[in-house]
């Protein structure tokens, strides 16, 4: 490599301002201090006049005594727990909601998005008419819905819908048996994890034959087989180490058992039928962005149907689902927050409203509360691209 | 280096709307704005609802309206801004409301910790339980593993779960935004018991579809002083809120009231001098007129009128005044003496 002449002399360099480099950094610079000179402000500015108040600011009221009951916690809280410990308990009653939202909206606007565009003509029909009216309802209305059309009516608890006589519903939720874990138990989660790591070394060694050999073996089945088979046989080798407790009917309510609050069904529901709509149509139309010609390419292989949608449609229609699924999902989580018109236990019921109320700390609670959102929504944009960059087409 | 003080302020750069109103010369606002900005609740017959007319009638109602009626000499001179329990103490925080009368108890953390002062009690109440009639139960202790219906951001919420604790028992908290939804929750049979103060419980019962099928049981669990709150830091104007309230207690102690007011303006009991501005203006020191409490007890009444027509025997409610009597009637309610 040679050493390049300077073409200028030494002693003729331009003013800085002349210098398009160190000009954008004086720019940068001064709006750095823009931006940290308006914080600044801001920050002495809320500090001055919160103190002035005498309102107390800072986050030691976390370790306080919360004092108050929670109906859903994931886990145990009492009301002799700290406040610190109701943000827990709130943010895992949204992310239950939400995760659960996430898998069934996910599965029900599948079915919903290539059913309508199936060559059934009923079919094809019904999943339009469910898309058009879930997707033009208001979901505060479908919450109320829910909540106050469906599930209010129920039976009382000692009317309860029992189907036999082991699970109920009433108008306080739904009570199911609840599996109490013996000794002798572990086996079983291990059993699952073993048929879990050989399926997907069957599912390796199939294609890597399958690319071969062109021979394949029908693995996805017997992947399902090993992995609900293996547990249960260890189940039954095991003596069945399980016993259930049944809910019964007690005092004023059920007891025993696992019991799903009506709350929780109403917002559950709601969310994943609206959020489902929505992704049906985002399924349809990245099945339509891929080119008919595709489709009649494969059919000429004499593919069936379910292998062409498999192997050629939606591989590459994913590219196309994968992005705007990201956005359904994060309204989704966000929507969660309207837990609090029908007093289900999610973050912003909990902490900013009866934790906020209790101690006051509006700017605290506020903040966290806005903190764990933005949180929540960067993790699931962050695993949505990545997963997206998984599945995207490789160009070669 | 930003301290954790630093961080919380940080992400809540909305909250700089709070220097609008860092204010303390709350009276001249008042005077000038012609109107006294009075907090008051969603609803609830007896202390603050909206009759038939529109116009805002209630227990706490008429705390605002004394306020007015002693500032501006109007007491139909009130802008009332009605708030759930989540909402009532920021209101007053940053300055939208100049006097929050919706029944709030008065506890620790409120006075000490929230900027607020509280001007006084206006009623005096406790938690109760209202049950259905079919449930065959006489007394709170019989309610292990109920489910309860609670409004959110209530001193109930604390209290109930304090005395299921110290009973040893069992509940589930539904936990609603307002107290309608509580009430829908507890016709609906989503919860067995439908708690609050028993004030409230005596008006939330007279809107259910049928009344008579439930019954407020007879336990009293926790201490619930009700009145008027402040902003702190401006102590004329806490000043003009307590003795507002003090006026209607005093006036009733000295048998004035509205009927009887403008006789005895000649009265010859000092006490009552004092009270009406004929010996004396003892509401110069809080920037008033000497018919600051004439006014009061002229356009609003004495404590007893108010009581009566809006939450006693004259009311649907029909609550006795029990601890709410005078304290020489075997009450709570004793007003320090206007001299």
């Amino acid at each position: 490599m040679s050493v390049r002449p300077n073409t200028r002399p030494a002693g003729h360099k331009p003013p800085f301002w002349r210098d398009r480099a160190k000009r954008a950094l004086v720019f940068q610079l001064l709006l750095t201090a823009a931006v940290a000179v308006f914080l600044f402000y801001i920050i002495g500015n809320v500090q001055d006049n919160l103190s002035a108040r005498g309102i107390t600011t800072g986050f030691g009221f976390l370790n306080n005594t919360a004092g108050f009951g929670i109906v859903q916690s994931l886990i145990d809280y009492s009301s002799q727990d700290t406040y610190g410990r109701t943000f827990v308990v709130g943010l895992m009653n949204t992310l239950l909601v939400g995760g659960l939202g996430v898998i069934a909206a996910t599965l029900v606007g599948f079915i919903v998005g290539i059913a309508r565009l199936s060559p059934n003509w009923l079919l094809a029909r019904l999943a339009t008419a469910y898309i058009e009216t879930f997707r033009n309802i208001p979901l505060l209305l479908q919450i109320f819905f829910w909540y106050f059309a469906v599930l209010r009516t129920l039976p009382s608890a000692r009317d309860s819908m029992a189907f036999g006589e082991v699970i109920f519903l009433n108008v306080r939720g739904l009570y199911l048996p609840e599996p109490l874990f013996e000794s002798g138990f572990g086996l079983i989660p291990a059993a699952f994890i073993v048929a879990i790591i050989a399926s997907i070394a069957l599912m390796v060694w199939n294609k890597r034959r399958h690319e071969a050999t062109g021979k394949r073996i029908p693995a996805g089945w017997i992947s399902l087989a090993l992995i609900l088979g293996l547990p249960l046989l260890v189940t039954v080798a095991t003596g069945v180490p399980i016993t259930w407790d049944i809910p019964e009917l007690r005092g004023f309510n059920f007891r025993g058992g696992f019991t799903v609050i009506p709350e929780f069904l109403a917002l559950w529901l709601a969310l994943s039928i609206y959020t489902a709509a929505f992704i049906a149509e985002i399924v349809r139309s990245g099945i339509q962005a891929i080119s008919h010609g595709q489709t009649e390419a494969a059919q000429a292989l004499s593919l069936p149907r379910n292998l062409v949608l498999r192997l050629v449609v939606i591989p590459q229609a994913l590219r196309v689902i994968i992005p705007p699924l990201t956005s359904q999902y994060l309204n989704l989580i966000k929507n969660s927050s309207l837990a609090t018109a029908i007093g289900y236990p999610d973050l912003v019921s909990v902490f900013a409203g009866t934790t906020l109320n209790q101690t006051g700390q509006a700017i605290e609670v506020i903040a966290m509360t806005m903190a764990v959102y933005l949180t929540i929504s960067l993790l699931v944009s962050m695993f949505m691209n990545w997963f997206n960059a998984r599945v995207a087409l490789v160009e070669r | 280096m930003l301290n954790k003080k630093h961080w919380v302020l940080l992400a809540s750069a909305g909250a700089i709307t709070l220097t609008g109103a860092a204010n303390a010369a709350t009276l001249e606002d008042t005077i000038q704005r012609g109107a006294v900005q009075c907090g008051v609740s969603d609803g609830l017959p007896g202390f603050s609802a909206p009759d038939g007319d529109g116009n805002w009638q209630g227990l706490d109602v008429d705390v605002c309206r004394a306020v007015a009626a002693a500032v501006l000499g109007d007491a139909d001179a009130v802008n009332y801004i009605s708030l759930n329990a989540v909402e009532r103490f920021t209101a007053l925080q940053s300055g939208e409301v100049d006097v929050l009368s919706r029944n709030t108890t008065w506890t620790t953390t409120r006075d000490t910790t929230l900027g607020l002062n509280f001007a006084g009690v206006n009623f005096y109440d406790g938690i109760g339980f209202m049950v259905s009639n079919d449930l065959g139960i006489s007394g709170a202790d019989e309610l292990d593993g109920a489910a309860i219906c609670i409004q959110s951001g209530t001193t109930t919420e604390l209290n109930v779960a304090d005395y299921f604790r110290a009973n040893d028992m069992e509940f589930d908290p539904i936990v609603f935004d307002t107290s309608e939804q509580t009430v829908g929750g507890f016709q609906s049979g989503r919860c067995d018991v439908l708690t609050s103060d028993t004030s409230q419980l005596a008006a939330l019962r007279i809107q259910l579809d049928d009344p008579s099928g439930a019954v407020i049981l007879p336990d009293i669990i926790s201490k619930e002083p009700l009145g008027p709150v402040v902003r702190q830091g401006d102590d004329t104007w806490f000043n003009i809120v307590k003795w507002s309230l003090f006026a209607m207690l005093n006036a009733e102690e000295y048998g004035v009231t509205s009927e009887n007011v403008d006789d005895m303006t000649s009265s010859e009991n000092p006490d009552i001098a004092r009270l009406l501005g004929q010996d004396g203006n003892y509401g110069e020191g809080m920037g008033l007129e000497a018919d600051w409490a004439y006014n009061i007890i002229s356009q609003v009444g004495n404590y007893a009128e108010s009581f009566e027509r809006n939450v006693g025997m004259d009311s649907p409610l029909e609550i006795e005044r029990g601890a709410n009597a005078l304290w020489n009637q075997g009450g709570f309610q004793y007003a320090p003496p206007i001299r």
